[in-house]
């Protein structure tokens, strides 16, 4: 059938560096780099496609302490550095010998993706996002999201001089919504779920060619910049690839990202080959994809979320499928954790590592320990948790479990008397 | 039983690069026939060889993703407003 390619803008040379094109990860059918998402064949997902040329370590670690140290790997010009941006990444691997201990584990490392500027993994993809976002001369930089997207694109635009709109569901935490408006006159609250506000930024995207939804129609380019938590993960171990990882699944995309980025580092020959399983954490409340893994299906089927882990509440992830793919055929699994037990969880990461996690963290930690206790995951294997997001973000969801042990009068007897010498 | 169509920008090559179109029917898959009849080879790039909605498409009745109601048997009423909507592979936090 005949394609309408006049929504492609102009584009300057090595405006997307080893990117080449945009190919349909169902049919493989390929186009030209643009802002397009879905397949003109068959309405399948997009990804970049690259030729990289010779891609070293060395080049590598003499660039900055961001993600910009692997721009050969990411859909960005040589030049990227340059332009204003948030510089995220290169976050912290702890080596989490109290968390093991506590879990029983051999070695378990925690990458912390709160420490990025506006506090969660989300600074990664907008960066790339914002990149594509400026080479195709987009008059508005948006978002339709859960909350730590809207703060990182609210906060990329303002630093990037670009107009921003976000949109969130209008039941999102407190917090959320000032992260976002601090950095943007336009964050809308729309009456619906996440994925009633998916569906009108889609529509929105559809009309208005100059507005670049970061995870819409710039999607493919946003979706890479997941891989560098990958990277960042090998490298930060000595060039080399853990046993096990464990990952929150929202759509899915940041799992599926994760398990690209070491297949490209093995092909690139930048690691050794090894199995690595991967596992997918989501709540209860939340659970399309872990309930199609338990019952063996290929089929995602959609839900309406209910949980207080709302950046992970997507009730119709479209990369689900993939992270099925992708768990079954590592070894690994997708686990799902109520509300009390990401309660918990963030507690226990918070007084084992010093760590405070949003409550997706909160989800993947309890997801580790039930793949522990349950036997899935092998405790004498080396292995990675994300956390995704920092815990003041979701200060609600564990407000009620701690506080004050005592309130008392300031004297010496008081103090005493509270039994905490 | 008139119902109000909005088309994708991908599928707008059949439209005649109309954003919104009128159909009828008073069922989705009634809709889809009459798509159809007006637009030759619509139909096949929303519903799969088998007959059931393809993968990475949504459609939407009176703003309701028609997985969670009755699929293609969902009942389109007088006037309703339909959307279909090429779903985003992976959704975002």
């Amino acid at each position: 059938m005949s394609t309408t390619l006049s929504d492609t803008p102009t584009l300057r040379a090595g405006a997307f560096g080893n990117a080449t094109c945009l190919k349909c990860r169902e049919c493989g059918a390929t186009r030209e780099l643009g802002p397009h998402y879905a397949c003109y064949e068959c309405f399948g997902p997009l990804e970049i496609g690259y030729e990289f040329g010779e891609v070293t370590r060395e080049q590598i670690e003499a660039g900055p302490a961001n993600i910009w140290r692997y721009k050969a790997l990411l859909p960005v010009p040589d030049d990227i550095e340059s332009s204003p941006n948030l510089e995220p990444g290169f976050t912290r691997l702890l080596d989490a010998r109290n968390l093991a201990a506590e879990l029983g584990l051999t070695r378990l490392w925690v990458k912390d993706d709160s420490t990025n500027p506006t506090n969660s993994f989300k600074d990664r993809v907008v960066a790339c996002a914002l990149s594509a976002a400026r080479e195709f001369g987009s008059k508005v930089f948006a978002c339709p999201s859960t909350g730590n997207l809207a703060n990182a694109v609210a906060a990329a635009g303002a630093r990037a001089g670009i107009r921003t709109v976000v949109f969130i569901p209008s039941n999102l935490e407190t917090p959320k919504q000032v992260n976002s408006a601090i950095f943007t006159e336009n964050l809308v609250a729309v009456d619906g779920t996440y994925d009633d506000v998916n569906k009108l930024a889609s529509e929105i995207a559809g009309e208005d060619p100059g507005w670049a939804f970061v995870n819409v129609n710039v999607r493919p380019f946003y979706a890479e910049g997941s891989k560098t938590l990958g990277y960042e993960i090998a490298e930060q171990l000595g060039w080399r690839l853990p046993d096990q990882v464990v990952i929150p699944v929202a759509s899915g995309s940041q799992l599926t990202k994760v398990h690209k980025a070491f297949r490209e580092l093995v092909e690139l020959g930048l690691v050794e080959d090894k199995p690595v399983r991967i596992f997918g954490a989501q709540a209860q409340g939340c659970n399309p994809v872990a309930t199609a893994f338990k019952d063996g299906v290929d089929a995602i089927r959609p839900v309406k979320p209910d949980t207080i882990a709302k950046s992970l509440a997507i009730g119709n992830p479209a990369d689900g499928i993939y992270v099925l793919d992708i768990a079954r055929s590592t070894g690994g699994a997708v686990e799902e954790v109520d509300d009390d037990q990401i309660r918990d969880a963030i507690v226990l990461l918070a007084r084992t590592e010093g760590i405070f996690t949003e409550t997706a963290g909160g989800t993947t930690v309890a997801v580790l320990k039930k793949l522990t206790e349950t036997g899935q995951l092998d405790p004498e294997l080396e292995t990675v948790v994300i956390n995704t997001g920092h815990g003041l973000k979701t200060l609600d969801a564990v407000s009620g479990a701690v506080g004050p042990r005592a309130t008392i009068a300031p004297t010496y007897d008081a103090f005493t008397a509270a039994g905490i010498a | 039983m008139a119902v109000s169509v909005r088309i994708p920008t991908i599928l707008r090559s059949y439209t005649g690069d109309e954003s919104q179109v009128t159909a009828e029917g008073d069922n989705l898959s009634a809709v889809l026939e009459s798509l159809e009849a007006s637009y030759p080879g619509i139909r096949a790039r929303i519903v799969d060889e088998d007959g059931k909605l393809r993968r990475f498409v949504n459609v939407y009745v009176a703003e309701e993703d028609v997985r969670f109601s009755d699929g293609l048997d969902t009942r389109t009423v007088d006037g309703t407003q339909i959307s279909i909507i090429p779903a985003v592979a992976g959704g975002a936090r």
